[in-house]
């Protein structure tokens, strides 16, 4: 999806020099909103249209019968352009609440992968061995190949794909980040 | 109070429901049930364009001199790509209007038909919000609740795209007054103790500056008589961006003019110089900036703004206070009286002998001529010979317009109606339209380029058919002035396309559609021919030939700070700019 690449460092505007003064950093945003038609389409909108990147993006309804979403968002940026996506997104109309999980400190990163692995006797092993070693579990298995679960933080995942590159990786699939704040308080 | 209705006939009760009087539009296909319900009816008065652009145009023209929300219904497909125009002039300008789209039958959506275009989709972009309603049993809610969001906070376009079928379905109406918005509750009162807190900033400034923007004109007139009041109170200099002009009286003692890229000098060097800047209502624009690491380098600043995402997006400020210019502004004149603040007054009558010592550039100042008709000089005319009459003026994209907005002293709100976002030509005439629907008595002028009034010159034949006496007043120079002025500026004199070849004849163009058509080009016949137009009681093209290679100045070009002004030449001793020289390479990539 043409959104989910981050856009291209583009050269800076002699109008906007003055505020290319921080460093990128990483965020997770929070965003509940209303789960009408059109409503990702608008999140997403709205990062394309304004320059802003998306390095991770997942969404699921979290309370069916007050049709809410729930939207992850990992962005990159200086801390005034993580302000400004923040009032962006709370601008728009179906956004009930955006929470930074990043400035807030305290939170819980977790995603989900498939990751399908392709070899016999010992890459086979070994792939196996491995993933125990990151307890991950057997979705689906082939004499030459297995499928592993795998859940983590995204740089756990990442260091897993790697290891499975040498002994016969095949494909990956993830879920995005999904994150929630630590201690007794919501959003 | 509930009632079993069609969905077209949802639209036009909800419309009555919400107090709207006149709306614009275009019929098609896709919206005929809807017409079928307006068809004889009383209240609802619809206004028939030539264009769907200029259904939103009059639209915004409605909505920016009347302070209601301004209504278009337009059909699916064309009629809807048509409109796209105007909904981002109105988004960019913060313009209230429901843009009511037919759109082909639900089961049809997404198969190519006829006339259907992905309405939701293309206008995204260019709304505040938009609906696509899928059953009748939503249609009041979204109708109502569409009103409240294109008004509410900062205002904007907000379209509904109702499907045939669902304008033929039958369901139950609701009123207006059982929709609350579940999620956009904008704040309107401003955090007190920032409040506060920049009362204090006001009273220890030696050298401050109001920095006002159409903000305060959609917070309707009360929030520019508080203004008023609150400069009445500090006595501190104020200047406005081109979409506030009128909230403060051009003729009041602290008017410094407007700022920015065509700003006067003593506007831009009280910005530039200012230890403290309120900023109210203005959003701190590239045109009113200029080059922003020399921005008002030493100031401190305030930013009173109804959406929070503008404060700190361009420009880092010191305090932000979210909330309606109206409610801010009061606490703000109710603390400086109530806790008995004042000025340092000391400081500030330096401070505005440093100013007057800019006023004496006289940066609006030209060389009139009696052989050829100056444009500033013929807005000046024209401002003298309208202002003690019921007056509003809108304009078109370019030279003229940012001569009228510099030349032409505005003294109300509401009464300036121009493009400042998008600075879309074709915009001045169907918002005249508007404009006089609204104020059907009043004196609605649009003043205009000869390249831009083309645009939408169509619209010339909706004037005559509800004998709309608008009056169209071209500062005809032959060229698109504004791009050859830049062409001057930036490609040596190279005037590329910006020649306006081919011109129709205004005068027996005028006569074509059926009104009245002035020509002039003797200085010293100009106010006679004012005269004339403003006593014709129909629509008049007034085709004003003026000097074709004047130059708008001041100009801070692109890339440049405030203090770095081009001003104009020819009646004093500066001299000539060098102007393929003022401009750097890194300048040239701006626009
Ligand atoms: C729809 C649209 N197309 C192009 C432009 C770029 N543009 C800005 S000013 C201008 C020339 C306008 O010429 P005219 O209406 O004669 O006004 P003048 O500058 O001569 O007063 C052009 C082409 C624009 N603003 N809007
Ligand atoms: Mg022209």
């Amino acid at each position: 999806m043409n959104a989910l690449t981050p856009a291209p460092a583009s050269p800076p505007s002699p109008y906007s020099s003055a505020l290319v003064t921080s460093k990128a950093e990483s965020h997770t945003l929070s965003v509940l909103v209303d789960n009408e038609p059109g409503v990702l389409a608008r999140v997403v909108g709205l990062f394309s249209g304004r320059g802003y990147n998306i390095e991770s993006l997942t969404v699921a309804e979290v309370a069916h019968a007050d049709h809410q979403s729930r939207i992850t968002i990992l962005t990159s940026g200086t801390p005034e352009a993580i302000e400004q996506i923040r009032h962006q997104l709370e601008r728009l109309v179906p956004v009930h609440r955006v929470t930074d999980l990043t400035a807030q400190g305290n939170f819980v990163e977790r995603e989900l992968a498939m990751v399908k692995v392709r070899g016999r006797g010992e890459n086979r092993m070994e792939a196996l061995r491995l993933s125990e070693a990151f307890r991950g579990r057997v979705v689906d298995a082939t004499t030459e190949s297995f499928t592993f679960e795998l859940t983590g933080a995204p740089s756990k995942i990442d260091h897993f794909v790697e290891l499975m590159r040498p002994v016969g990786l095949v494909e990956v699939s993830r879920t995005g980040v999904a994150a929630i704040s630590r201690g007794p308080d919501g959003m | 109070m509930s009632r079993q209705m069609t969905g077209a006939e949802m639209v036009v009760t909800a419309l009555e429901d919400q107090g709207v009087d006149t709306i614009f539009g275009y019929p098609g296909g896709a919206v005929l049930p809807i017409y079928d319900a307006l068809f004889g009816h009383q209240s609802v008065k619809h206004v028939l364009v030539r264009h769907e652009q200029g259904a939103g145009h009059a639209a915004e023209g409605y909505a920016r001199s009347s302070g209601k929300v301004g209504v278009l219904l337009v059909t699916s497909g064309p009629g809807a790509t048509n409109a796209v125009t105007a909904l981002t002039d109105a988004l960019l300008d913060s313009i209230p209007l429901v843009c009511i789209t037919g759109q082909v039958p639900t089961h049809l959506i997404g198969s190519d038909a006829f006339q259907e275009c992905d309405t939701t989709g293309i206008t995204r972009h260019c709304t505040k919000h938009n609906y696509l309603v899928r059953r009748v049993e939503d249609l009041p809610r979204i109708l109502h609740e569409a009103f409240w969001v294109a008004s509410h906070g900062r205002p904007g376009p907000v379209v509904i795209d109702i499907p045939k079928d669902v304008q033929f379905a039958t369901g139950t109406y609701v009123g207006p007054q059982n929709i609350v918005h579940k999620t956009y509750q904008p704040r309107v009162k401003g955090e007190m103790d920032r409040i506060r807190h920049a009362v204090a900033l006001m009273a220890a400034a030696k050298r401050p500056v109001f920095y006002t923007g159409g903000g305060v004109i959609n917070a309707g007139p009360e929030a520019s008589a508080l203004l008023r009041e609150l400069v009445g109170l500090t006595n501190f200099p104020i200047t406005s961006t081109l979409m506030g002009l009128g909230s403060y009286p051009a003729s009041g003692e602290n008017w410094l003019g407007m700022l920015g890229m065509h700003g006067t000098y003593e506007a831009n060097h009280a910005m530039h110089d200012c230890d403290l800047m309120i900023a109210v209502g203005a959003r701190f624009d590239d045109r009113i900036t200029g080059r922003l690491d020399a921005f008002s380098p030493g100031s401190t600043k305030i930013h009173i703004d109804i959406d929070p995402s503008s404060i700190n997006k361009v420009v880092k400020v010191d305090l932000g206070i979210v909330g309606d210019c109206a409610f801010v502004l009061e606490d703000m004149v109710r603390l400086w009286r109530s806790e008995g603040h004042g000025a340092d007054r000391a400081a500030l009558a330096e401070w505005w002998g440093r100013i007057d010592g800019w006023r004496k550039r006289n940066s609006l100042g030209f060389a009139n001529s009696t052989s050829v008709i100056k444009p500033q000089h013929a807005i000046r005319r024209l401002h003298e010979l309208t202002k003690d009459r019921d007056t509003y003026i809108t304009t078109e994209v370019g030279q003229h317009q940012m001569w009228a907005a510099q030349h032409y002293g505005f003294e109300k709100p509401n009464r300036w109606m121009t493009s400042g976002g998008l600075g879309t030509m074709g915009y001045g005439l169907p918002a005249a339209i508007g404009v006089q629907m609204a104020h059907p008595d009043a004196l609605v002028i649009d003043v205009a380029g000869e390249a831009s009034i083309l645009m939408n010159m169509q619209e010339m034949s909706t004037a005559l058919q509800y004998r709309l006496p608008v009056k169209i007043f071209i500062l005809n120079n032959s060229y698109m002035g504004m791009v050859r002025q830049w062409q001057e500026l930036l490609h040596g004199s190279r005037y590329s396309e910006s020649y306006s070849e081919a011109l129709p004849d205004f005068v027996k163009l005028a006569e074509a559609y059926g009104g009245v058509g002035i020509r002039c080009e003797d200085p010293a016949e100009l106010d006679a021919a004012i005269l004339r137009m403003i006593d014709t009681p129909k629509a008049v093209i007034f085709d004003c030939v003026v000097e074709r290679e004047e130059n708008c100045f001041p100009m801070i070009p692109s890339g440049k700070a405030h203090n770095e002004m081009l001003l104009p030449t020819g009646i004093d001793d500066w001299g000539a700019p060098d102007l393929g020289a003022v401009i750097d390479e890194k300048g040239k990539m701006l626009v």
